[in-house]
């Protein structure tokens, strides 16, 4: 084995960090200055320690780790691949951005439990990273469960008989399919193969039959519900009742990225891509997944509630990662890994300008949004930049993503997935660009903000400038995240 | 030679202090709860250091008391299993003692010693029916630890709740009577036809072929089942269970619910497999899917009931009743898993159990309300105990990487092996029904109460309210070692519980 360039425990190190800022975040909670402190000293010691190992990653070393037996023949095991990179340096930059934002929001807000909101944050982000290191299916699933349950007490942050109902759902969907459909499902696959680990070639070779093959795709599927598949989606509209820097980095980011992230590893690594294609499973995932596409951005066309919109965008989106993944080409997969982090960065700037012009204007819904650009310029502008890079046009991140994965389907020779993927763009286009243009070019008599600059609180606007800055980047510099998505397919 | 004595010790040291402290006439309260933590530790340290010994040696240790060979004296055998379900007893008996100084003196005040007599007299049964090799000192030291438990649960918990508690432990009285004629009942029948009561002996001559084809032999195990199922109240013979574990006092409850049902389930996997066998149990009878359905439908109503109720005891109760169903098809599935399963469940169960019914016993304590509604507000006013009754939820709901996860994957293995898919079906569907029963109790504490769609005005000032330590501590350990439990499953399942599976299954 090659020597590792870095301390060998540092994946371990890089999930720790955070779980003991929480203790730390909650026990400074009277001085919100020190509290903060904490959250940004963990953010950065995390990006720093994912960072010093992406070198070797790259080089197309893996590293694996087991941290204890817990069952005869199962442990608990890390394992950092190029995959899992890309997704916790994803979750880890945003990570930092998301605090800057969530100091302007909830102090501009004047929010309740403040530290108790800093602190589940920071556990959220141990389970995220968590599974984006995990080993093998049961790690997976352990750190999966956990960001469930860590994420409750942020969706429900206000406290009121709205956030219970949101919080209920989101309960209900996630618990409810985690455990009555992908437990069952890993459990089946353990007894059928004797084994959780992730490998390219699959665990179930050839002597399964299609039908069981079948039933265990659709319970993982539909069981690792933060994907949003249709019709287990619903939490994720209810669960915009959180504050929105919750909704931008959990639901635009950790959280359903997390979904889409098992999902892809299962298809990946459980069933493989051969399988996908040999056992012509692959038509499955894209039916469902197209279903999802084009419902969800067809819903989403219908809110008025900017947040609602967006989530119903996110819905869609998940599934057009889902989809390039069912593609089960290597364009297509790698195209879907990289849409990952070319959403994230993409929705995470919309939701913070939902987030601003909140705290801006106290408005929730598009229809009251008429002429906000001459108000918020800045924010609007970064909106543009964020809805180019979800639609996939350019200067943006997006667009690059979504062209491996129309090319992937090409090289699948599955047209009408190609009509999916434009469909969905052209509503994409068709949910975003309204709200852009009655922004800037409303008639002076139907707008309703005066033409004052008045934007959010700095905390509040740099980040959002950020993550827009950085989409397009990504769309010059692309290998920024792309490398990682070759490298994981061998791509040379 | 001490060491070979530790065996009679385990039991011994809280028989004799039950004298003790009865001979004290509560004079002392202080000394009589230091007395009684003592020989609990003894009691637990004995129980540890036997069950080091059977690990070492990786053989069953055989006592004989007063040097009496078997089968015509009783014998005590601790083997991997009974060394195991020691262990547990006296752990929840130690950390129930320690936990109990508050709540007793509060409820009891002039009879603490009273108190404490029957306490140490239930573990003594309780640790001697584990112990023995003798099916008929096992119904004897059953009946010493019913007999205590029959006392300690008409101990009700508040002013109202007394007379209730009388009546439900009459009716527990009765049904555990007949339980127990039904055990003493079958041993008669095994005793007409072997001649012998010893568990080793009765092994071997059951199996011999005439044996094994005679109704009476048959009649025979079906009493002894049935009279062990109703001690431990499998559905539908759990009727006398939440009434009499609900209206009784805080600690008897801890100490009782966790541990006579979890000891009753060991005895049923005793009398299967250390004096019958799987050969019998399982293909001379064709019961083996009966049973199993039976469990499905105990799980099932059980986590219906447990789902109903506005008592949080109760609640519990019926969540036991479940849990009961877990363990009982687990060793009917018939394949090694559903028995690891099982017999992993004892303990993690018996944890589980004790963590939750020790948290609710300290809302109670502090709030005075036995309603779900005591945990209003529960994570402000008593932060520790709110964890340790999530950590506890958490366990029966079964998330990694606490205990209950672990005993429901193996439960869950052993289903899937037997194709016993109803048995799959019912344990995630109870499982999905605890999601609801505890985050139900979450949301209580975590939201202010909504009236008519209003925020209520919430007492601001809510004043951190907790538990005195005596009750803390105990929680706490309870609490953790749910999660270690959870990570060594595989030291505990590789040193422990394989050595408990029984030739030919």
């Amino acid at each position: 084995m090659t020597l590792v360039p870095f301390i060998p425990a540092t994946p371990i190190l890089a999930i720790l960090v955070s779980l003991t800022a929480a203790p730390l975040i909650a026990l400074s909670g009277k001085k919100p200055n020190l509290r903060e402190f904490w959250t940004f000293l963990a953010a950065l010691i995390k990006i720093a320690l994912i960072l010093s190992m992406a070198d070797w990653i790259l080089d197309g070393n893996t590293y694996s780790l087991e941290i204890c037996k817990i069952l005869p023949g199962l442990s608990i095991k890390l394992k950092v691949d190029a995959f899992g990179m890309l997704f916790a340096l994803v979750a880890s930059s945003l990570w930092i951005i998301t605090s800057i934002y969530s100091i302007g929001y909830m102090r501009g807000l004047n929010v309740h439990a403040q530290t108790r909101y800093f602190a589940f944050f920071a556990i959220a982000l141990s389970a995220t990273i968590g599974v984006a290191f995990s080993g093998n299916l049961l790690t997976l699933y352990l750190f999966y469960e956990m960001l469930s349950l860590s994420t409750y007490p942020l969706v429900t942050h206000h406290q009121d008989q709205e956030a219970r109902g949101g919080g209920r759902k989101y309960l209900t969907y996630l618990l409810g399919t985690s455990i009555g459909l992908a437990l069952p499902a890993m459990l089946i696959t353990y007894h059928i193969t004797g084994s959780l680990e992730f490998s390219s070639l699959g665990v179930f070779g050839d002597t399964v039959s299609k039908p069981v093959l079948i039933g265990l795709l659709l319970m993982f599927l539909f069981g690792f519900a933060k994907a949003g598949l249709m019709p287990f989606h619903s939490w994720l509209p209810g669960a915009m009742v959180a504050p929105t820097p919750v909704s931008a980095l959990l639901h635009a980011v950790a959280v359903v990225k997390v979904g889409v992230f098992s999902i892809l590893r299962i298809l990946t690594g459980i069933f493989g891509i051969d399988l996908l294609t040999g056992q012509n499973l692959n038509t499955w995932v894209c039916i469902i997944a197209s279903f999802t596409v084009i419902t969800s951005s067809l819903i989403a066309l219908t809110q008025d509630n900017l947040k609602r919109r967006l989530a119903f965008s996110t819905i869609g989106q998940l599934a057009c990662i889902i989809l390039g993944a069912g593609l089960a080409t290597k364009l297509g997969v790698t195209g879907s890994m990289l849409h990952i982090a070319m959403h994230g960065f993409g929705k995470i700037t919309l939701f913070f300008c939902a987030g601003a012009i909140f705290v801006a204007t106290g408005k929730r819904y598009i229809s009251q949004m008429v002429g906000i650009g001459r108000q918020m310029p800045v924010t609007m502008a970064a909106f543009f930049i964020g809805s180019l890079s979800v639609i996939g046009l350019p200067p943006a991140g997006g667009l690059i993503s979504k062209l491996l994965m129309v090319r992937g389907a090409m090289e699948a020779d599955m047209v009408w997935v190609l009509v999916v993927y434009l469909i969905s763009s052209l509503l994409n286009v068709a949910y975003f660009f309204p709200i852009v243009y009655k922004a800037f070019f409303c008639e002076k008599k139907e707008a309703l903000f005066e033409k004052k600059f008045r934007e959010a609180p700095l905390f509040c606007v740099l980040p959002l400038v950020i993550t827009a800055f950085i989409s397009i980047v990504l769309f010059f510099a692309p290998q920024l995240f792309s490398s990682f998505a070759w490298q994981m397919m061998n791509f040379k | 030679m001490i060491q070979n004595q530790l065996p009679i010790l385990i039991i011994t040291i809280p028989l004799f202090c039950a004298f003790f402290i009865s001979l004290s006439m509560g004079r002392s309260k202080t000394g009589v709860y230091l007395l009684f933590i003592t020989a609990m530790f003894g009691s637990f340290l004995a129980s540890c250091m036997t069950l080091l010994q059977v690990v070492n040696s990786n053989s069953p240790i055989h006592y004989h008391l007063g040097g009496w060979q078997p089968p015509f004296g009783i014998e005590l055998v601790i083997d991997h299993l009974s060394g195991m379900v020691l262990v547990l007893i006296s752990t929840i008996a130690l950390l129930t003692a320690v936990y109990s100084l508050h709540p007793v003196r509060k409820n009891f005040s002039g009879r603490v010693h009273h108190y404490y007599t029957l306490f140490c007299l239930l573990v003594s049964g309780l640790l001697g029916m584990t112990a023995t090799g003798d099916v008929f000192n096992l119904y004897v030291l059953m009946e010493i630890s019913a007999l205590a438990s029959y006392a300690l649960l008409t101990s009700g918990e508040l002013a109202s709740s007394r007379g209730l508690a009388y009546f439900a432990t009459f009716k527990y009285l009765i049904m555990g009577t007949i339980g127990a004629s039904f055990y003493l009942l079958g041993i008669g029948y095994l005793y007409i036809k072997t001649g012998t009561l010893n568990m080793a002996d009765l092994s071997g001559l059951l199996n011999s072929d005439m044996l094994l084809s005679s109704v009476t032999i048959k009649i025979g195990f079906i009493l002894m089942i049935i009279g062990v199922w109703i001690k431990m109240a499998f559905f539908p013979l759990h009727g006398w269970l939440p009434n009499a574990y609900t209206y009784t006092s805080k600690t008897s409850s801890c100490l009782i619910a966790p541990l006579m049902t979890k000891v009753s389930v060991y005895i049923m996997i005793r009398l299967m497999f250390s004096i019958f066998s799987v050969q019998y149990v399982f293909h001379t009878l064709q019961y083996r899917q009966v049973v199993v359905w039976m469990a499905c439908t105990a799980i099932i109503f059980g986590s219906i009931s447990a789902l109903s109720q506005r008592n949080l005891k109760r609640m519990l109760c019926y969540i036991v009743v479940a849990e009961i169903g877990y363990m009982v098809g687990g060793v009917w599935l018939a394949n090694e898993s559903g028995l690891t399963g099982a017999v992993y469940h004892i303990f993690a169960d018996g944890m589980m159990t004790l963590c939750l019914f020790m948290a609710v016993g300290a809302v109670i304590f502090k709030t005075g309300r036995v309603s779900i509604y005591a945990m209003t507000n529960i994570f402000r006013k008593m932060p520790v105990t709110a964890v340790v009754f999530l950590v506890g939820g958490f366990s029966i709901i079964g998330i990694p990487p606490t205990c209950g996860f672990f005993s429901k994957w193996y439960l869950i293995t052993g289903a899937i092996e037997g194709g016993q898919w109803l048995f799959v079906a019912s344990l995630l569907f109870s499982s999905l029904v605890n999601c609801i029963i505890f985050f139900r109790i979450i949301e209580i504490g975590y939201f202010p109460t909504f009236d008519n769609g209003k925020k209520e005005k919430n007492d601001t000032k809510v004043k951190i309210a907790e538990a005195p330590l005596t009750m803390l501590v105990p929680m706490a350990i309870t609490a953790c070692s749910l999660i270690v439990i959870g990570l060594y499953t595989n030291e505990i399942i590789s040193v422990l519980i394989r050595w408990t599976i029984p030739a030919g299954l």
